[in-house]
């Protein structure tokens, strides 16, 4: 398969990350959609990481297979401490909603 | 130090260990720089890279947070109950500043940005009761990953599109001047919004006011001067290594946001009514000053942007430091402030200066070697006149509050207990002291770059 059709897979899951964090207001919700992000840069290291494959040079290409461990193991750091200020945030006021937190600025 | 807290039975000793701890690091890079040779010989396959430049930078990242250790320990300690936490992430962050300044891939590079602001988020929430912590720390969390997901994405693009050597050292990435492919200016753009991200340069610098504001203001200190300027160096070190030939592509984008940072964040820092956010909105002013060392990118700029780092640094953990005690943070807060506290009045006075740029501070020497590099570079002279005019507007806030400390009178019988020990005083005078210092001979620390062991 051309490259490009991944190219334009991981734009598409991109562009619907960046889409949702701007336009949903749930917290959980733009959480998620930043996960989305970060999985299509996920998917699109792996798939330069396949199209760098050279059959002289064996390790070509892999140091972006492991930079995908590294992404995956930031991000579940994230996770744990997003989550975390999710949850202290609903304890004090029972929502999860962004535009709540507008309100209290005035 | 992180678990730490379970052995220390009194409040106080997390903080002299860490006082401890960073005094030790700040003599082994000392040394490292004198000696020129590093101490261990581990193996990491030239990922990160030391030279006189980033080690310099480390060092006063170092004795900033030393001395603001030193003056604000005792706040970090009432901020909450979990005192050696609080120390521990900011050795984390102080982690993820050394490794942000020294990568050489962009693995590490990611790591670096990561490992420093994860704590930051934690830190940000620490008033864990107060609901305006709380919307900062959520703020903070999600600008902060989303910029993440854009400088991946970016990175992605810029492994992909360098088919001729295809690796993440950023020396690789330098493919020369010329029409960039499709795929690595994607790939720069995307990474120079998420650096902008992280420096909050506008138009990426909504959360910097709320988040700054929120904060508890010990960790805003830290947040608004150390943390900011080692993105900086990341910046400039991506931008020099990674895209130094490909400049004339990006000089213009930079000019913009430069141009942009400077007005937005003066001219809002001149209708603020509390200290502490017209101190965020001018964080993010001297912000755009430092991104000029990004446009002009050469000896100069490098030089400039040590000098400003360790300049702004101390001048605004000095303004921090002396916030944290005022009951008031608006500006009204400050009045007769000259008859109560003196000595304070007349430090916060030579930050303020400082921060200002008058002649004698390193303020002063910092901008002006920032312009001198952009007037060298020669190519957009309207941001250099644009950039001196900025610093004409700061003067207004600056000395606002100076007029309000010494020539407006009190209104107020309360006096309020000042929490100020003869020791902090002090401290203040050395940091006071060594921002005229830094201002009368800034080779101290600009001469150490061209150092090397004969």
């Amino acid at each position: 398969m051309p490259i490009n059709y991944y190219i334009f897979l991981a734009l598409a899951l991109f562009c619907i990350g960046i889409i949702g964090v701007l336009t949903r207001r749930n917290a959980i919700i733009i959480f998620m959609c930043i996960e989305l992000m970060l999985n299509a840069a996920n998917l699109l290291l792996v798939a330069f990481s396949k199209m760098h494959v050279d059959v002289n040079q064996p390790t070509a290409g892999s140091d972006a297979q492991i930079f995908v461990f590294f992404i995956m193991v930031v991000a579940a750091a994230e996770v744990s401490v997003g989550l975390a200020i999710i949850v202290m945030l609903y304890r004090n006021i029972h929502s999860v909603d962004v535009n709540f937190l507008n309100r209290l600025k005035n | 130090m992180m678990f730490g807290g379970v052995f220390f039975k009194q409040k106080s000793t997390p903080k002299y260990w860490a006082i401890g701890g960073l005094l030790l690091a700040i003599i082994a890079n000392c040394i490292e720089l004198v000696k020129q040779h590093s101490f261990f010989n581990i193996d990491i396959k030239n990922m990160l890279v030391f030279n006189n430049f980033n080690l310099i930078f480390i060092i006063v990242a170092l004795v900033c947070t030393l001395l603001l250790f030193l003056l604000n320990g005792r706040d970090i300690e009432k901020v909450g109950n979990n005192i050696s936490e609080y120390f521990a992430l900011i050795f984390f962050v102080l982690c993820g500043i050394a490794i942000a300044a020294t990568f050489n891939t962009l693995l590490t590079l990611f790591l670096g940005i990561e490992i420093l602001s994860i704590p930051l988020y934690i830190l940000t929430a620490s008033d864990k009761r107060n609901l305006k912590s709380n919307e900062a720390a959520l703020k903070y969390f999600l600008m902060g990953a989303f910029s993440t997901g854009i400088m991946l994405m970016g990175i992605a693009f810029l492994y992909g599109g360098n088919s001729v050597s295809p690796s993440f050292y950023i020396d690789n990435i330098n493919i020369g001047a010329g029409k960039l492919p499709v795929m690595i200016a994607i790939g720069l753009v995307l990474i120079l919004i998420a650096m902008a991200f992280k420096v909050s340069a506008v138009p990426f610098h909504f959360w910097a006011p709320d988040v700054y504001d929120g904060a508890p203001t010990v960790f805003t200190s830290f947040m608004a001067t150390i943390v900011k300027a080692g993105g900086f160096i990341a910046f400039i070190r991506l931008f020099e290594h990674a895209f130094g030939t490909a400049q004339p592509q990006w000089q213009m984008l930079v000019a913009l946001i430069t141009a942009a940072t400077l007005l937005v964040g003066n001219l809002t820092a001149v209708f603020q009514q509390s200290v502490k956010r017209m101190l965020a909105y001018s964080s993010i002013a001297q912000a755009g000053f430092m991104l000029l060392s990004i446009f002009a990118m050469n000896e100069f700029a490098k030089q400039g942007i040590i000098l400003y780092a360790a300049a702004y640094s101390l001048a605004t953990i000095g303004i921090f430091a002396i916030l944290v005690k005022m009951n008031d943070y608006t500006i009204d807060g400050f009045n007769g402030l000259a008859k109560q506290q003196p000595v304070l009045a007349a430090t916060i006075t030579i930050f303020l200066l400082s921060l200002t740029g008058v002649p004698l501070t390193a303020g002063f020497l910092a901008k002006l070697y920032m312009l001198i590099g952009a007037v060298k570079d020669g190519h957009q002279n309207w941001l250099v006149i644009l950039a001196v005019l900025c610093a004409a507007i700061s003067a207004y806030y600056y000395f606002k509050i100076i007029q309000a400390i010494y020539f407006k009178e009190s209104k107020a019988e309360i006096t309020h207990n000042w929490d100020v020990t003869p020791a902090f005083k002090a401290l203040l005078i050395i940091t006071a002291a060594l921002i005229i210092v830094l201002g009368l001979f800034p080779t101290l620390i600009t001469d150490w770059l061209y150092y090397s062991r004969a």
